[in-house]
């Protein structure tokens, strides 16, 4: 591995924390959202850095899935929070525990 | 102290029936018809019911008397005739047919049973003639008959097995005839269990039959006991004893005999006279091929036969209650049978010769204690009566006879019975004999004192209570009864009962008694001549109080108590029987169904912890996804680095 391609991956890593960290201690639903993303693009990252060392498109056609993936995920997630706002008045994911037993 | 007999013992050899005697299913059938066609038809029968009831026992009587004649005809040697209505029981070597055997001793009981059976049903038409359920009792009474009748016609233990049931059921339904009477069903319910624990030594023997002889028939049997060890023909006689302890309310097993009282009076005359209690007494004389060979049995049986006849006479003595004094004298009249029957082949013609006359006299004194309940609003108690011998004359001469025959009064029927059985007792065993003096003694002051108190003295009648005399269809039973009493000592004219009843249980060597008879027959007059004149003095002589005086002797209240029998089934079987139970329903609670149940608790209670888990905030969920791939990511490393 070089040592640009690993300055990459540490971004990387450094990135998914964050953003792992975020959703395991931000209670806005929106913020969760957000780290959720900041996971995902963490990963995009760390698979275009790979494809460009190897020489070839399968990191980064694999970055373009999660893309599309992501963008279907925020569609339906930001309806899914919509509705939750509209009935609960937050956007607090600890206020919507209700399935359970 | 007994001894084997020296002359052979009889074997049970029938002929074939034919002629008259291929009537004799007809004996059974007749009442158990009756049973039938009465309980069937329900209450369409209520009008003719109790005519139809007394009809089909009387017919069964008249079809005895016929088979009894024919018997007469017949030699000495021919006198057993076996019927085989069909075949029972066949699996593998078992082979059990419902086979009638027709021989003397059946013939006197058929004659007993279906006789005062049929008076105490003319009885009942009258004495029952204001119950609403008059329709049904007849039909109990002729079931109650006709399953004696199939005890006692029996050719194998297994058909005698049949009616012994039948009797027990019988008994049950008649003596908790009045159901709706708490103290009636728990005394019918006493009578059912008591008696079913005599029934397990009476089925246990039919098993050790079958073991050791292949049959259970009599004539197999008696043909091969003298080839059984002794050790099984000790252990059959004793089972036999239980079987008969039960039924003919012997020590230990009396209990149910007193409170059996709840039922219709006729019905205590039934039990007490004709059937129920006779069976013990029948079965020991019956089996006496098994007895004659196992003394060690037979002393068992004089034992027990001596205790209960004292034991019953005592009751007698204490109770207030007519029909319980009597009830505590029949228990102590069953007890001289028993004696007789267990004195061996000396003793069993006695034995029957005693049961046939106490079943005359008796049903004669059940009967007039009914008659006297009827006339004073049903009243039982003793010191309630008084004087009664001008308001009911027809009762009282017919009771006095009754009286005369049970204390055994020169002459009457009892004398001569009981007299033969404590002369057969001395001269077996000097304590059985006195005992079984001393229990003529008492039933000499028990039975006075029961007169003195009902029929002489001043009146005690309870206000508005007018006694009157029965009608004609419950006196006339009361006066052929009452001529029975005088009259039954016939059966011994010229020794005619022994010899007629030697071919079904031998004859007794010629023995010569160390006292002689008339010396017996005079001790014994006196002795009962006492009881008598000491109940005159306790009880004539003296006013008797309203209430029974409550300073009395430790003895009197034992009496009054039925000598604790109730007392000592409480603590030696009722007692640790609850508290078995109570055990075993708590190991059961605690041991089995922990068992069955702890693994399914188990499950639950760790999926109650898991269920914390499930705690609907997803930021938990996203920590244990986050965890899991931590844990597995760190297991790859490990793996690859290892």
């Amino acid at each position: 591995m070089s040592d640009q391609t690993s300055a990459y991956v540490a971004l990387s890593a450094v990135l998914f924390s964050i953003g792992a960290v975020g959703v395991l201690v931000r209670r806005n639903a929106i913020v969760v959202f957000m780290c959720v993303e900041l996971m995902l693009n963490a990963c995009n990252l760390a698979l275009v850095a790979f494809a460009r060392q190897h020489g070839n498109l399968e990191g980064q056609v694999a970055a373009f899935f999660v893309m599309v993936v992501a963008a279907a995920e925020v569609v339906v997630g930001l309806a899914i929070l919509m509705t939750i706002f509209r009935t609960r008045r937050s956007a607090s994911v600890d206020d919507a525990s209700l399935l359970k037993l | 102290m007994i001894h084997l007999s020296e002359a052979p013992i009889p074997v049970v050899a029938p002929g074939s029936a034919d002629g008259a005697f291929a009537l004799l299913w007809l004996v059974i059938a007749l009442p158990l018809a009756g049973a039938a066609v009465l309980l069937l038809l329900g209450r369409r029968a209520d009008a003719w019911g109790h005519l139809l009831g007394t009809a089909t026992a009387v017919g069964s009587f008249v079809v005895s008397l016929v088979l009894f004649v024919s018997l007469l005809g017949r030699d000495e040697g021919e006198r057993q005739v076996a019927q085989h209505l069909w075949q029972w029981i066949s699996v593998g070597r078992l082979d059990v047919g419902l086979d009638l055997l027709y021989d003397p001793l059946s013939a006197l009981f058929l004659l007993l049973i279906t006789g005062v059976g049929s008076l105490i049903h003319v009885y009942s038409i009258g004495y029952m003639s204001h119950d609403p359920r008059r329709r049904r009792f007849f039909a109990y009474l002729n079931l109650f008959v006709a399953a004696m009748l199939v005890l006692v016609l029996a050719e194998n233990y297994l058909v005698l097995f049949l009616g012994w049931e039948g009797v027990g059921l019988a008994s049950y339904l008649l003596i908790g005839f009045w159901q709706h009477k708490h103290s009636a069903a728990a005394a019918a319910k006493k009578a059912f269990v008591i008696n079913r624990v005599g029934d397990i030594g009476l089925s246990l023997g039919i098993a050790l039959m079958f073991v050791t002889f292949g049959s259970t028939s009599f004539t197999v049997i008696s043909a091969l006991a003298s080839g059984a060890s002794q050790a099984t023909l000790t252990t059959l006689g004793v089972l036999l004893l239980l079987g008969a302890c039960g039924k003919s309310a012997q020590v230990p097993l009396q209990a149910w005999l007193l409170d059996a009282m709840e039922g219709p009076t006729p019905v205590s005359a039934l039990i007490h006279a004709a059937t129920m209690v006779t069976a013990g007494v029948y079965l020991v004389c019956r089996s006496n091929f098994v007895f004659e060979r196992a003394p060690d049995a037979q002393t068992v049986v004089v034992v027990v036969a001596t205790v209960t006849l004292l034991w019953g006479a005592a009751i007698g003595c204490a109770k207030d209650d007519i029909k319980k004094a009597l009830a505590g004298s029949t228990m102590s009249q069953i007890g001289y049978m028993m004696l007789g029957a267990g004195l061996g082949v000396a003793g069993y013609a006695f034995a029957i010769f005693h049961l046939i006359t106490h079943g005359f006299f008796k049903a004669n004194m059940f009967l007039g204690a009914g008659s006297v309940m009827h006339g004073t609003d049903d009243d039982v108690d003793m010191r309630h009566y008084g004087a009664l011998r001008g308001a009911m004359p027809v009762t009282f001469l017919t009771f006095a006879m009754g009286y005369l025959a049970i204390i055994g009064f020169p002459g009457f029927s009892g004398f001569w019975s009981k007299d033969k059985i404590i002369e057969t007792a001395l001269a077996d065993s000097w304590v059985v004999g006195l005992c079984a003096l001393l229990g003529a003694g008492v039933t000499g002051f028990y039975m006075t004192r029961l007169m003195l108190m009902t029929f002489l003295g001043e009146q005690r009648w309870r206000p508005g209570v007018h006694p009157h005399e029965s009608p004609r269809v419950m006196t006339g039973p009361l006066v052929a009864l009452a001529a029975l009493s005088v009259l039954g000592g016939v059966l011994l004219a010229g020794d005619w009962i022994v010899d007629w009843l030697a071919p079904v249980v031998g004859t007794a060597p010629e023995e010569h008694p160390p006292i002689p008879a008339l010396a017996v027959t005079a001790i014994a007059v006196l002795v009962v001549a006492a009881g008598v004149a000491l109940a005159w003095r306790l009880v004539g002589q003296r006013p008797i109080p309203d209430v029974a005086p409550t300073q009395v002797s430790a003895l009197t209240r034992a009496a009054r108590a039925d000598l604790y029998g109730d007392a000592i089934n409480e603590a030696l079987v009722i007692g640790p029987g609850r508290r078995l139970v109570r055990g075993v329903v708590v190991a059961d609670d605690r041991a089995v169904d922990g068992v069955l149940t702890g693994g399914p608790g188990l499950v639950g209670g760790i999926g109650l912890l898991l269920r914390r888990v499930q705690n609907g905030y997803v930021r938990s969920y996203a920590a244990s996804v986050l965890g899991g791939s931590v844990v597995v990511l760190v297991a790859l490393l490990v793996v690859n680095l290892a």
